[in-house]
């Protein structure tokens, strides 16, 4: 055992949890771009501790320094300020062995066009120094486990949409990593493609591997994240399980109403004392309430409202980012 | 559970030394699929030489070559004709780059692994010299085997060739890392062929006009030519260090600017 293994391990403090370290622990991390004028902060001060074995989230919409964050802890992209810890070590000064231990999913798919499918991931295993058998071997295991065995000899060109993301996910575990890094890991895929990459990061995390990905798809955050953070133009602005999030940020259950001219403003007047809080969107009205039956039957006795309809469902990650940003997530 | 040792990293989180040779590595699997190309390199030169050296050879007849010596003109232009290919086959190779670094976005994915710029850089070199380098041996053999080498230095002009496409590849490299797309790529090429007409490539440099003579001493081909036509020729002395080292001190130069750039262009 050498010693910077030694020191990494005792710089992976363990947290109030007890037993995992923290694989990622940032403060006050921050990403700016350009100088005087020009100069953007996209990421703006942000704190984050992501645990071995959990999968954590970072969740927000387009520009809000997702991606920027996910460069830094990649270690491809310096920091501007604050200080980052990757796998108990430092992205500026050990940039190379932090990205040993780290699979990446980046946000554009960068395969190597120029080579087949399976040539992609056995030269991917060389840049990280294995074996060329091992490298072989690995690729042949990795297409399987994403589903490309049979298009192992195309060219990458060929391949859908879905398929080169399952290839980029291939990819990113040739080299056995403690932590992969997925940035909108689903994004641009129909809804089976995004299944199948679902299925398969439940897989790899069962198997114990750490993940961190963005989405501004609140399903998939549900879905897939054990904890994560909600991040708004540069700054976290809540954090926790969904679950929590839900409670804290939101009520249980949620009654939407869809006034039949799409006029919302007036309905909204005569709703707004059914709910503990309303949120009045262009074509819609939502009630947050604990008890969303006793609150649609309530609605539906103002006969006076021509109501198109009126459905019950519980509260989401929708829900806590419409109440923490006053926006609503897609679009 | 509490206070668990972690389990040590994987031995490659030790950067390997000379991560680059995956860059060789790489578009040795690329160029397995497309043996012609690799080949169409060597034809090309060889072409040049036959066309220009011996088409031509007989109407111009003797020229008088380095230290004074009287030439065929085929002895005199083949050496020219070997620095330009290896001038060419870098220039052609840093094209290649250019198009990862613009269009494919492929040494975005090679930097999330253990593999840093500079050793992006190793291997491209690596490779355009490994490549560059069997045009040049097939292409010294070619010349000794038409009678064109007349002195056992030859034997140097392969290092020398070496030596002449490390220069240009680090150069394009250099020129790739400054550019902001193939607008100005088309600028490298109208540098490259006034360069190969007038670095002493077809004549010697005293029928030129003087500033023009001038200019050519100024351009990295001119050493390379110089070189490799006092190694193939024979006429060897202590100019052809002076040759050598502008070659090298630009070479090395060329190296350091590429990298920094790169590393300001890609960690952003
Ligand atoms: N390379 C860059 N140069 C300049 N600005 C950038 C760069 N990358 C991102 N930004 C800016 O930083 C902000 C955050 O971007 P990003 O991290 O990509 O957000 P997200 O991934 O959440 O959509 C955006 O305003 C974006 O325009
Ligand atoms: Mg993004």
């Amino acid at each position: 055992m050498s010693a910077t293994r030694d020191e990494a391990s005792t710089q992976e403090g363990s947290t109030a949890l007890g037993a995992a370290p923290a694989l990622v622990s940032a403060r006050g991390l921050v990403k700016a771009f350009g100088e005087g004028d020009k100069r953007r902060v996209a990421v703006d001060g942000i704190d984050v501790e992501v645990l071995e074995g959990e999968a954590f989230g970072f969740l927000g919409p387009n520009g809000a320094g997702k991606s920027s964050t996910m460069r830094m802890i990649g270690c491809t992209s310096p920091a501007t300020g604050g200080t980052l810890r990757v796998l108990g070590l430092d992205p500026a000064t050990d940039g190379p062995a932090i990205r040993a231990g780290l699979g990446v999913v980046p946000q554009e798919d960068s395969l190597d066009g120029e080579l087949t499918v399976r040539d992609n991931l056995v030269i991917y295993g060389r840049y990280f120094g294995l074996p060329w058998k091992a490298c072989r071997s690995r690729a042949d295991e990795l297409l399987e486990f994403v589903q490309l065995s049979d298009r192992s000899d195309s060219r990458v060109d060929t391949l859908s949409g879905g398929m080169k993301r399952r290839l980029t996910i291939a990819r990113a575990l040739v080299n056995n990593p403690r932590m992969v890094l997925l940035d909108e890991p689903t994004t641009g895929l129909d809804p089976q493609a995004r299944h199948v990459v679902w299925e398969r990061l439940f897989q790899l995390k069962r198997s114990g591997v750490t993940l961190i990905l963005t989405t501004h798809y609140m399903d998939e955050a549900e879905q897939l994240c054990d904890r994560l953070v909600v991040m708004d133009a540069g700054r976290i602005a809540a954090g926790g399980s969904p679950r929590e999030l839900i409670a804290a940020h939101c009520t249980r259950e949620v009654v939407e109403a869809r006034p039949a001219d799409g006029e919302t403003a007036r309905p909204a007047e005569v709703l707004a004392s059914l709910a503990e809080r309303i949120e009045v969107l262009p074509d819609r009205i939502l009630l947050y309430t604990d008890s969303g039956d006793d609150t649609a039957a309530a609605v539906t006795h103002h006969h006076e409202l021509d109501l198109a309809s009126v459905l019950v469902r519980r509260a989401s990650l929708e829900d806590v980012f419409l109440r923490l940003t006053g926006r609503t997530l897609v679009d | 559970m509490i206070g668990r040792v972690l389990p040590p990293l994987p031995r490659t989180a030790r950067p390997t030394l000379g991560a680059g040779r995956h860059l060789v590595e790489r578009n040795a699997l690329f160029f397995r699929g497309h043996v012609l190309v690799i080949l169409g390199g060597f034809f090309e030169a060889l072409f040049y030489l036959l066309s220009i050296g011996i088409g031509v050879s007989d109407l111009v007849g003797d020229v008088e070559g380095p230290g004074g010596k009287t030439l065929e003109y085929t002895e005199f232009v083949a050496p020219a004709m070997l620095a330009a290919s290896a001038m060419n086959g870098a220039v052609m190779e840093s094209f290649n780059i250019m198009a990862k670094l613009h269009l494919s976005k492929a040494y975005e994915a090679v930097l999330a692994t253990p593999i840093t710029i500079r050793d992006i850089a190793v291997g491209e070199i690596t490779w355009s010299l490994m490549r560059g380098g069997a045009y040049s041996a097939a292409f010294l053999a070619v010349m000794a085997s038409l009678g064109l080498v007349s002195s056992w230095w030859a034997v140097l002009a392969l290092p020398a060739a070496l030596l002449v496409g490390f220069t240009f590849a680090a150069l394009g490299l250099a020129a790739v890392s400054v550019i902001r797309g193939w607008q100005d790529f088309e600028w490298v090429m109208t540098a490259v062929l006034p360069m190969f007409l007038f670095s002493g490539t077809f004549a010697p440099l005293s029928t030129y006009p003087d500033p023009v003579a001038w200019l050519a001493r100024a351009m990295p081909l001119y050493h390379g030519v110089s070189l490799l036509r006092g190694l193939t020729t024979g006429a060897v002395s202590g100019v052809l260090l002076v040759h050598l080292l502008y070659l090298v001190l630009l070479g090395v130069a060329a190296f350091w600017v590429a990298t920094r750039r790169l590393e300001a262009n890609l960690l952003t």
